[in-house]
């Protein structure tokens, strides 16, 4: 399954016609503790790189852009109980919500993992 | 992914090295910047380094803040005449709060005064103390010597085992008690201790010469109740204990009778007036202000952030200043300026954040107790 990353630090898995979006370590570990994750609506028509939800740390609320276009099929339930879940299962339990795929092409502008974690390591 | 609050990033100036700078890299702290230096925001997470304090001890670096040392003829009369302070009942070893306002009784700052022998000593916030300094220097009489003691470092170590950690190495601290200081010698270094802190917990502060302060750190840090703490766990700590915070709770568009700061009006002061907006503030005192600063617990778990909106249905009758997740409630709390009708704890409001509408109650602060050392 390929796994994609945006310079906002989201990543996107995709398999099929659906992907699954969350934040990536490295954006859990700069948030901090994460004490509510609130989600966009499922049946929401989401455009690349607009907001999508928004993470809030005890310190600091930040913006999640989408990754890519596509309308959301589904938000990650275990979020409203555990939203902690982000800081310690953030690219796996921790997953945010599920999206259709409205344009494919806009998967070839991300990163792969060697290209993110190069680009960590250079921020 | 971005960042809404950006109210530790200052524009773009100059940043300035502290003088622990490198010490707390080598422990692994995340530098931002914050009143025109880079400071510690966390070491391991404020939810943890906020727990830690609660439960035993932190160190905090807040070398950032201003202390001053006024010195000269007269020189209660002339710090009188800019604070509403009343000096006359200011003892040698004694610490007091006290307001810088303006002409028309807005807030500029919040400060400690102490006094020593024939000098008084004042603490500022780092993000104004230039602009204190200025006002300062021209409203004081030209004889009368203000010397910025940025040579000299401030620790802050708070938390319920703090007296066990410092008394080791200072054992006179035991006979502190909140708001008195004392000089003392610390590992040799001469050094003064105030009983007092910003976390609402039993606590010090310590003001010492920039050079020991590395060692000092370290000597405290080796003892196994005390951590370095971060400046994000010591704004949840101060939101929590209820105390309002320069440049968000409190403004120059603010009088600090509304912003709940009526005992920073000493009392003889409230009756002979003679300091900067007394007019406006003998007047509120007497007849109440229009708008109060309260405490809201917040019903869920979504925080809500300085400049929320309150409502009461469809009006909206005020605004959120400091707000955030109290670790230690595990329930998200702010402050507010409402309109006085709405004021009264148990008050009913609406907090409105990203569109949605949350239940608020107006709630009396401390929201966790403080625990001052006032003597057994």
């Amino acid at each position: 399954m390929p796994r994609y990353y945006t310079d906002e630090h989201e990543w996107i898995d995709v398999e099929d016609d659906v992907a699954t979006v969350g934040i990536t370590d490295y954006a859990q570990g700069q948030l901090g503790d994460i004490v509510f994750v609130e989600l966009p609506e499922v049946g929401a028509m989401i455009e690349q790189g607009k907001d999508a939800a928004v993470v809030e740390s005890v310190k600091a609320a930040s913006d999640v852009y989408a990754p890519i276009t596509g309308e959301v099929t589904e938000v990650n339930p275990a979020l409203e109980e555990d939203p902690a879940l982000v800081n310690s299962s953030p690219e796996e339990d921790g997953w945010f919500f599920k999206m259709t795929i409205a344009a494919e092409a806009e998967l070839d502008a991300l990163m792969d993992e060697d290209a993110y974690k190069a680009f960590v390591e250079s921020l | 992914m971005s960042d809404h609050d950006t109210d530790e990033q200052l524009e773009d100036l100059p940043l300035d090295a502290l003088p622990l700078d490198a010490w707390h890299r080598a422990r692994g702290a995340r530098m931002v910047p914050f009143a025109g230096y880079e400071m510690p925001i966390q070491y391991e997470g404020i939810v943890a380094e906020h727990n830690w304090t609660r439960e035993s001890a932190g160190l905090f670096d807040v070398s950032h803040m201003g202390q001053l040392l006024l010195d000269g003829p007269d020189l209660d009369a002339a710090v009188e005449a800019i604070l509403p302070i009343d000096l006359s009942t200011l003892r040698f070893g004694h610490q007091r709060y006290s307001l810088l306002l303006d002409e028309e009784g807005g807030v500029l700052d919040d400060l400690m005064v102490s006094r020593w022998m024939h000098s008084l000593y004042l603490v500022v916030n780092g993000a104004t103390k230039w602009d204190d300094i200025a006002t300062l220097r021209e409203a004081l009489p030209d004889d009368i010597t203000l010397n910025h003691m940025d040579d000299y470092a401030l620790l802050a170590l708070q938390g319920p085992k703090a007296v066990d950690a410092l008394a080791r190495h200072v054992p006179e601290v035991t006979d502190l008690t909140f708001m008195k200081f004392a000089p003392v010698t610390i590992a040799g270094h001469r050094a003064t201790v105030a009983r007092a802190g910003y976390t609402g917990e039993d606590g010090f502060e310590i003001s010492l010469p920039a050079e020991a302060a590395a060692e000092v750190a370290d000597l405290l840090c080796a003892e196994p109740e005390v951590k370095p703490i971060g400046l994000g766990a010591r704004d949840s700590l101060r939101l929590e204990a209820g105390l309002p915070l320069y440049g968000h709770d409190m403004t120059p568009e603010t009088s600090p009778i509304e912003a709940g700061l009526t005992f920073g009006i000493n009392k003889r002061r409230r009756t002979e007036g003679g300091f900067p907006g007394a007019d406006r503030i003998i007047r509120e005192i007497a007849e109440g202000t229009a708008r109060k600063w309260v405490g809201l617990k917040l019903e869920g778990r979504l925080p809500a952030r300085e400049g929320a909106e309150v409502f009461v249905g469809a009006d909206k009758i005020g605004t959120v200043t400091s707000g955030g997740f109290s670790p230690t409630l595990g329930a998200p709390i702010a402050m507010a300026y409402v309109a006085s009708a709405h004021a009264a704890p148990g008050t009913q409001l609406e907090v409105e954040v990203r569109g949605k509408r949350l239940a608020a109650t107006v709630t009396p602060t401390p929201f966790v107790p403080h625990r001052y050392f006032r003597g057994s």
